[in-house]
């Protein structure tokens, strides 16, 4: 059979969302955010809410999310995008809304912001991407930054004697009372994909069961800010970050995973 | 035994050429180009188009999602 028999309508299984526009990503080649951007368009084409969802992108690499998506995006201020969201829920309690906040969004200048709303049982959900760097800033590290790991934007490195020990926040957020569903995922592999897009799927149906806060934090790499191809990038992130960032549910349903 | 054959349509220009497509194919039918894109990347391409299972595995992980996938049911 020939390739042009193949290629036809009716045989198609697989093809980018009609929820993202033809706007190129503006990720750097490989980046982990590109297929979470993605993943998202997908949860939300398949529950048919497109009319009816509003995402929140606050500074960083995220922030030209209103460029992709074929629906509703709102910019937040830097780490305020938890703030942002409880606001747009509480007026239009029937809307799906999601955040889009890096490890320097959420873990750091946005800390205050994040654990309020999750301690405030918030119904949205936040997606976190957690590459441990400061990618749109220069010269300082992302609170997840790994001890002695060296990037483009921290060229020093961490010394924890003077900058502290890397903030692992998703065991902290599940902690609070506030949360329902707290889960860390990778898109290193297709089977770490498919379950990242699992984990948002439920998220996003905590949310329409009115169920509270649905944390779904990834794992992802950054190749330019590590400097590294994107191949060898996920080979690192497999060997340093998944060490310190173990994936897995932490919460389910309300109840702590956590040994 | 039926036989799954597939076939993926790469949107060259929207391809930046990171290569995991081509890494995470369990047949080997993907390649980058020598030739490249309007932004200077080597794209992806179906090197071996006869090895291809429709798995959907390098859409899957395309950060891009450059990648569209066609699968049909061949009876050998």
């Amino acid at each position: 059979m020939d390739v042009k028999d193949i290629i036809r309508e009716e045989n198609l299984v697989y093809k980018k969302s009609r929820l993202l526009t033809d706007t190129p990503f503006n990720f750097c080649p490989g980046c982990g955010h590109g297929t979470v951007v993605r993943l998202i368009a997908e949860v939300i084409e398949e529950m048919g809410i497109e009319h009816d969802t509003v995402g929140i992108s606050p500074v960083g690499c995220s922030v030209f999310l209103y460029d992709f998506y074929d629906f509703d995006v709102v910019e937040a201020a830097h780490g305020r995008a938890t703030a942002v969201a409880t606001g747009i829920k509480r007026v239009m309690p029937d809307k799906f809304v999601f955040t889009y906040q890096g490890d320097g969004d959420l873990a750091a200048i946005g800390t205050g912001e994040t654990i309020h709303a999750c301690n405030r049982g918030e119904n949205f959900v936040i997606v976190f991407i957690n590459n441990g760097i400061y990618g749109m800033t220069g010269g300082q590290m992302a609170p997840t930054t790994l001890e002695g790991m060296k990037t483009a934007t921290c060229p020093r490195g961490r010394d924890v004697k003077t900058m502290g020990y890397p903030l692992n926040i998703t065991p902290l957020l599940a902690q609070l009372d506030g949360t329902y569903y707290v889960t860390r995922q990778a898109v290193h592999t297709p089977a770490a994909v498919r379950k990242t897009k699992r984990a948002l799927r439920q998220a996003f149906e905590n949310q329409k069961n009115k169920k509270g806060m649905s944390i779904v934090e990834v794992v992802s790499n950054c190749n330019s800010g590590w400097g590294l191809p994107p191949l060898q990038a996920n080979r690192w992130m497999e060997e340093n970050m998944f060490a310190k960032y173990q994936l897995g549910d932490m919460k389910v349903d309300g109840v702590l995973q956590m040994r | 035994m039926a036989k799954l054959r597939g076939a993926i349509v790469i949107d060259k220009d929207r391809c930046k050429g990171c290569e995991l497509c081509a890494a995470t194919c369990a047949q080997q039918v993907i390649a980058m180009t020598t030739a490249v894109n309007q932004k200077g990347y080597h794209y992806a391409y179906m090197a071996n188009p006869e090895a291809c299972t429709g798995c959907t595995n390098c859409a899957v992980m395309c950060p891009d999602g450059v990648i569209s996938v066609y699968r049909v049911k061949v009876e050998a």
